[in-house]
């Protein structure tokens, strides 16, 4: 790559109000840093809802948490684990500047995250079925205690905001396709996929707390 | 690499003198005009702006509302409204107070204008997630303002549980309106970080940040990590209520002062999103009247943090009366008094500051005193109530109400006002009255304490708070309380009169009307679309008022950006070239 071409393609992407491409991806690195602090606390309510009750009722956990598919959810554990290492390997190829695999690792990511959903929907659409619905509408006599209902209003609540992040992430990564094919990125400007990728790893993380603290409880 | 480092270092900047322009034919306001421009502009002063109109707005629907309550408060049965149609009205003037005029007054409003400007930045690190949250701050508030008109909400602005969980109304409408306004108060909180940390001039190291910086940081910390915490308790309300999951309702198993715990969590630091900026100002402004170098940079600054920090511990204060264990009652008691060090030394470190200083009693530094005045008296009434024993007797009075107000109007907002009178020539480039403005200030201050002073002595006595009626010997109380409020609204309708005044016929300001070495004075009044036209550098600190101005006004000479973390410009440097 000939040196002008670079200054073409850095003035592309540098915001007026920044000084030079450095400033721009470490402001950019450093808010998305900050946004997962408050992403953190946003689910920490939910783990302290989630810890507050399981001191209360112990055995409600024991009980409900028997209901949980492990073996479907150790699967999608393996599936976020999986797409983090592409997402990683993506921003990697980014770095590179090889745009073809990094445009192959987002396909790879994006259908990992897919798979998640779809697991997720047939352990949802089966627990409906038994009438684990979530709030009031569960109707499920299989769990001898009268909380029952609680415990799977925070499974839903946790699960499913966590869906909503998975969803969002997959967005981002079409965007971040769409982009790369019109090749805007390149090892001068990554930003985006690098800041994607923590957003991602966050994701992941989550669920890696999620998975024993709902389905390996006994 | 080491030694490429130090060299670096002490790389050499060349700098000469930038006098601001006087009465500038070019500024931000005459550049990209037209509505679209402006709803559409990534400016973060025009961003100030646009939220300083909506927190202007909101404040007066918020005070039109205190008006009704008190007028209904004049008699101890019905005055002119039901019971059902009060319990609205002072549920929408807290929520609307609250989440709507004061989170976002001074950090979005006011600090979105001033914080690159004080930093010698063209702008925040996020221009455009700055429009994004000033768009999401207006559509949560057109979520409560369709919850009104659909229904009206009883809770309070608390939304306690189980009644939020069951009343009628419009709750689910406005819990999902504060929900989203959050958001927006997220990310002015993110973006304010991310710019002090990584867009500041050369030379502005941490230690010569100017303080209302530094109550920017510490309330942005706040922001971002007490906030989510309230996005997700009122996320799990609205799901209550449209699910039934039960998690604080008792009657599907679930428990109410869990409720509470989250709630506090968040608005009990949320109380220091408001007054921690206002800390900031009072900061600049006390300096800058006063001709002095701040007495206790350092303790002024920590102790915004160690106030922020602190703040995040003592949220069970609120809950002494609801069946905590008393354990937990008398270490949120203990840790409730530390809050007051911090803000005692910030208190002796502005009075040290003043003290054999040259005080010019404008109207900014007018406010600060009113500030100084009430915000003592609505912290040591704190202390009070922080008290176990004295809060059982007083909890849920006007004595708390009072206390609310003193802290909040006789602290924040008079904060905030003495912000606005300071940075007025600075957004507009114009001068406003000063007659006027004091006379204002004047009916402010006698309004404000004939309303709230007699609330100390009705709720000491047993008033309970937020009640329609209430038994004859407090009504000579409610009355004089309601006339000071009507003072208090005179007042600030002759401020609305001479700000408009001044926006249309004031005269000019100058660059700097006030004398202050603070950065943002280095520039014209109204400031220049990319706020300067150089690069400033930065060699003394935001008061080092015995230095002569010219050492305030320098920037980079050449066309090198020099916005490096690693330059480092020292005096001895900077004594090149200096026209």
């Amino acid at each position: 790559m000939s040196e002008t071409s670079v200054v073409e393609e850095k003035k592309s992407h540098l915001l007026h109000h920044f000084v030079d491409s450095d400033q721009q991806f470490e402001a950019s690195k450093m808010g998305m840093w900050v946004f997962l602090v408050t992403e953190i606390l946003f689910f920490g309510g939910l783990f302290a809802a989630y810890i507050v009750y399981r001191a209360w009722y112990p055995d409600l956990y024991l009980q409900a948490s028997e209901e949980l598919d492990t073996f479907w959810g150790a699967v999608n554990t393996a599936v976020l684990i999986g797409s983090s290492l592409t997402v990683a390997m993506a921003i990697r190829s980014a770095q590179l500047n090889q745009i073809k695999g990094l445009i192959i690792n987002l396909y790879i990511t994006i259908g990992l995250a897919f798979t998640f959903m779809v697991i997720k929907y047939f352990e949802y659409a089966h627990k409906f079925e038994k009438g684990i619905l979530p709030g009031s509408y569960y109707n499920y006599e299989g769990i001898a205690h009268e909380k029952a209902n609680i415990f799977f209003s925070i499974y839903y609540m946790m699960t499913g905001l966590h869906g909503i992040h998975v969803l969002i992430g997959i967005g981002l990564m079409i965007w971040l396709v769409v982009k790369a094919k019109k090749n805007v990125l390149h090892s001068g400007y990554y930003t985006p996929v690098e800041i994607t990728g923590l957003y991602w790893h966050l994701v992941d993380v989550i669920w890696i707390f999620l998975f024993p603290l709902l389905y390996l409880i006994d | 690499m080491a030694t490429e480092e130090s060299t670096a270092n002490v790389k050499r900047v060349q700098v000469k003198r930038f006098k601001p322009e006087e009465y500038p034919e070019k500024h931000y306001l005459n550049q990209e005009t037209g509505l679209w421009a402006w709803m559409t502009t990534v400016d973060h002063k025009k961003i100030g702006l646009m939220y300083l109109m909506s927190v202007a707005f909101f404040f007066f629907i918020g005070g039109m509302l205190a008006l009704l309550i008190r007028t209904e408060l004049l008699t101890p049965a019905r005055t002119f409204m039901d019971a059902d149609v009060y319990n609205q009205v002072f549920t929408l003037h807290g929520a609307i107070m609250i989440f709507f005029f004061l989170i976002p007054s001074v950090p979005a409003a006011l600090g979105n204008f001033i914080l690159p400007l004080q930093l010698g930045a063209k702008d925040v690190a996020f221009p455009r997630l700055n429009l994004a949250s000033f768009y999401i701050y207006v559509i949560g508030a057109l979520f409560t303002i369709t919850a009104i008109f659909t229904g009206g909400v009883d809770t309070g602005w608390t939304f306690y549980t189980p009644y939020s969980a069951t009343t009628g109304g419009s709750v689910m409408m406005m819990t999902l309106g504060v929900f989203i306004l959050g958001f927006s108060s997220i990310l002015t909180g993110l973006n304010f970080i991310v710019t002090i940390h990584k867009l500041r001039s050369p030379g502005i190291t941490w230690n010569r940040l100017p303080l209302n910086l530094w109550g920017l940081y510490a309330t942005s910390i706040i922001q971002i990590l007490a906030t989510p915490v309230l996005a997700i308790t009122l996320l799990l309300l609205t799901m209550e209520r449209a699910l039934g999951i039960g998690i604080f309702d008792p009657a599907l198993g679930g428990d109410p002062v869990l409720y509470q715990h989250f709630f506090w969590f968040y608005s009990h630091p949320a109380v220091y999103i408001m007054i921690v900026p206002g800390f900031g100002i009072i900061s600049e402004v006390i300096s800058t009247f006063s001709r002095k170098v701040i007495f206790g940079y350092w303790a002024i600054a920590l102790s915004s943090l160690a106030i922020a920090f602190i703040g995040f511990l003592v949220w069970g204060h609120h809950m002494f009366t609801a069946g905590q264990s008393s354990l937990a009652s008398m270490v949120f008691s203990f840790l409730t008094f530390l809050v007051g060090i911090p803000t005692g030394i910030k208190i002796f470190n502005w009075l040290a500051t003043m003290y054999r200083g040259s005080i010019d009693m404008k109207t900014p530094m007018l406010y600060a005193m009113v500030f100084l005045f009430l915000f003592t008296i609505g912290g040591f009434t704190g202390i009070m109530l922080g008290a176990l024993a004295v809060d059982i007797h007083l909890h849920d009075t006007y004595y708390v109400v009072a206390h609310f107000h003193y802290v909040m109007m006789g602290g924040m907002v008079m904060a905030f006002l003495a912000g606005l009178h300071y940075w007025w020539p600075k957004m507009f480039g114009k001068m406003y009255s000063e007659f006027w403005a004091k006379i204002s200030c004047g009916l402010v201050f006698i309004g404000f304490n004939m309303t709230f002073l007699p609330q100390f002595i009705m709720g000491a006595q047993g008033m309970p708070r937020r009640y329609f009626n209430y038994i004859d010997q407090f009504q000579s109380f409610h009355q004089f309380s309601t006339m000071g409020a009507y003072v208090m609204g005179i007042g600030f309708f002759i401020m609305a009169g001479y700000l408009l005044h001044s926006l249309m016929k004031g005269k000019r300001a100058t660059a700097n009307p006030w004398g202050s070495r603070a950065l943002e004075w280095q520039t014209s009044s109204p400031a220049p679309l990319h706020n300067f036209e150089h690069t400033p550098v930065i060699i003394n600190g935001p008061y080092d008022y015995h230095k002569p101005m010219s050492e305030f006004q320098l920037g980079i000479a050449t066309s090198h950006n020099g916005h490096h973390g690693n330059e480092h410009v020292s005096h001895t440097e900077s004594k090149t070239e200096q026209v």
